[in-house]
């Protein structure tokens, strides 16, 4: 097919890049998933091999179900993502808002001071965060985790937004204020909508290292009752003998919750791309 | 009546003052335009007016009720952005009833004032469409029609012609001048186009490094402007300023006289040469050099005058305008 904007061979070359580019970052999960339908042997006997009669088996799915209380694993961790995802958009947007919009003496200093947590990692507090916890009681509760993953995700979330927000466009704003709109209403009903892809790129972020992280429930909630789905996963992974095909079985269920999340996410992301601009 | 008084308004943004000392009165259903150069402070009046700027001192007063405190959207006023401002996440229906919802009116209420709006702007098959899916001008007619449903006793405009093309500015612009005769509402408009100030004004303001420079109608402005620089700004080719040195030897003042009161003539008194010549089938514009100055010439009809043409060129002295040196008239 030829039309007036495409060169073939650059197209070709185009394309064969992403294709590439696809092939590199889905084999991973591709192997994890393959391997977690095979018998034991067979995963070390051929890793890239697809399941056949032979060597099928969904001991590893069955072995997840089995031990350890993997749907309130999977509950935890979505609970925990979840509403961090939704503090750290909501807390980040006011934020953010309040800094692009309102003329206020340390306006700047305040920005700087809260994108201060972008450059030091929040890890390197996890002694005091952990005292704070004790002493107020919420170790092995998910709030223990909720609170630092909003405290990790709100400085970027701030910056991101506020950047975004000052693109919007001051005479909407005003059109809203002659409109009758309160200051609240025109955050939540003007600003927000027109910023949906940033919150969508700040949610994407955030999402991937709060559902994969391990640090902090392992320190903060280990008990059984808050264990997430990354933590629990590690029952199987042995100092001497580790069950890889309950590992593989374990990840591969993981992963589906994210790719959802994500392809709600990413398709806010480009309709607010494609959508009308303000003029 | 007056609708709107402004009564010392001054306003500062940090040490920069941007209005200063500004006393006005609008009167009921007068077309009143604010006009000046970028950054004369024109666009932070209106805004003062419509509560979107707070004013550092001085009372603003809409139909004789002080409204320093109170919110914009509680004035009895709409306004017209210059970027349209329209809420591009809303169709036109939504985006034209959102402050009537505001304002807790009732559905009949709501459907009876659409349907005026948009019959008066042409508007019945855009209702559901989008902001992106309208043209430039259509999205102006939204801009307006929002602003028409709250049936404000003030319409506020803030340059709402300038991202519109030549063709098109000029057809608003009579629809606008057609509206205000429909609506029989006060409206202040704010422009830095010296045309539109003419043809829409019952009142110009003529406003510079926030002062108010001079008040009143297009043709009192036209033939008896009070100083240098409202001489200067309205009319287009704007005036010619020479010192009056080179009729009358000695005189320290400065004549102004338009393009269009210069004319050629044998005994005329200045003589320059033709630099360039903009035929324009109803008026020729000659630009010419007379000493170091630079002069123009509105000739009425087709003249063919070549460049580097020496010419001799007359005026009236009832057609002349005289300035001392601070920009007053003298005479």
């Amino acid at each position: 097919m030829r039309t007036a904007r495409t060169h073939f061979p650059s197209a070709v070359a185009m394309h064969g890049a992403l294709l590439l580019y696809m092939l590199i970052a889905l084999f991973p999960i591709f192997v994890i998933l393959i391997n977690s339908f095979k018998k034991r042997k067979s995963i070390f006997r051929e890793p890239l091999a697809l399941p056949n009669s032979d060597s099928f088996s969904l001991i590893g799915y069955k072995t997840v179900m089995e031990q350890g209380d993997f749907f309130l694993y999977f509950q935890n961790s979505m609970i925990v993502t979840v509403v961090s995802l939704f503090f750290i958009l909501l807390f980040g947007a006011m934020a953010a808002y309040a800094l692009s919009e309102y003329r206020f003496r340390g306006n700047l200093l305040m920005g700087l001071y809260l994108a201060l947590g972008i450059m030091i990692p929040i890890r390197i507090g996890t002694v005091a965060i952990l005292e704070m916890m004790v002493a107020t009681g919420l170790v092995n509760t998910l709030w223990a985790l909720i609170l630092v993953y909003i405290a990790q995700g709100l400085p970027l979330a701030v910056f991101i937004l506020s950047e975004f927000m000052r693109q919007v466009s001051d005479d909407l704003k005003n059109a809203g204020r002659m409109d009758g709109l309160s200051e609240y209403q025109i955050f939540f009903r003007l600003v927000l909508p027109l910023v949906r892809p940033a919150m969508a790129t700040v949610a994407v972020f955030n999402m991937i290292p709060i559902w994969n992280d391990l640090w902090f429930p392992l320190i903060l909630a280990p008990g059984e009752e808050v264990k997430t789905l990354t933590l629990g996963s590690q029952v199987f992974i042995g100092q001497y003998v580790t069950n890889w095909n309950a590992v593989l079985s374990a990840l591969s269920m993981a992963v589906i919750p994210v790719l959802i999340l994500y392809v709600i996410f990413s398709r806010q992301l480009i309709r607010g791309i494609t959508s009308g601009a303000v003029k | 009546m007056t609708a709107l008084s402004l009564k010392g308004l001054n306003k500062s943004f940090g040490k920069v003052q941007v209005l200063k000392d500004i006393n006005l009165d609008v009167d009921d259903g007068e077309f009143v335009v604010f006009v000046g150069p970028s950054g004369c402070g024109k666009s932070t009046l209106l805004r003062v007016i419509a509560g979107l700027e707070e004013a550092s001192s001085g009372d603003v007063l809409i139909g004789a009720e002080n409204v320093n405190a109170t919110p914009p959207s509680k004035r009895g006023i709409a306004m017209v952005f210059q970027s349209y401002a329209l809420y591009p996440h809303l169709n036109v229906r939504n985006n034209m009833t959102l402050a009537l919802k505001q304002e807790k009116q009732t559905k009949a209420v709501i459907e009876q004032r659409v349907a005026k709006a948009t019959q008066m702007l042409d508007l019945q098959d855009y209702l559901e469409r989008f902001p992106s899916e309208l043209s430039g001008g259509q999205r102006q007619r939204v801009a307006i029609g929002r602003a028409i449903v709250r049936e404000p006793k003030l319409f506020l405009f803030d340059e709402p012609l300038s991202n519109l093309d030549a063709a098109l500015r000029m057809n608003t612009r009579v629809e606008i001048a057609n509206l205000h005769r429909a609506l029989d509402a006060s409206m202040i408009y704010v422009t830095h186009d010296q045309t539109e100030a003419m043809t829409l004004a019952d009142k110009i303001v003529v406003l510079n490094e926030g002062r108010v420079e001079q008040v009143g109608s297009p043709m009192q402005l036209y033939n008896n402007p009070s100083n240098r620089f409202v001489a200067g700004f309205i009319g287009a080719p704007s005036m010619n300023f020479l010192p009056a040195d080179l009729i009358h030897k000695g005189d320290t003042r400065t004549l102004g006289i338009r393009p269009e009161d210069l004319f050629l003539s044998d005994d005329g008194v200045l003589s320059a040469t033709a630099l360039h010549v903009e035929a324009l089938g109803a008026d020729t514009n000659i630009i010419a050099q007379l000493g170091e100055h630079q002069i123009t010439i509105r000739l009425f009809g087709q003249h063919s005058v070549a460049d580097g043409e020496s010419l001799k060129i007359g005026f009236t002295d009832e057609k002349s305008f005289y300035f001392d040196s601070n920009g007053s008239r003298v005479h």
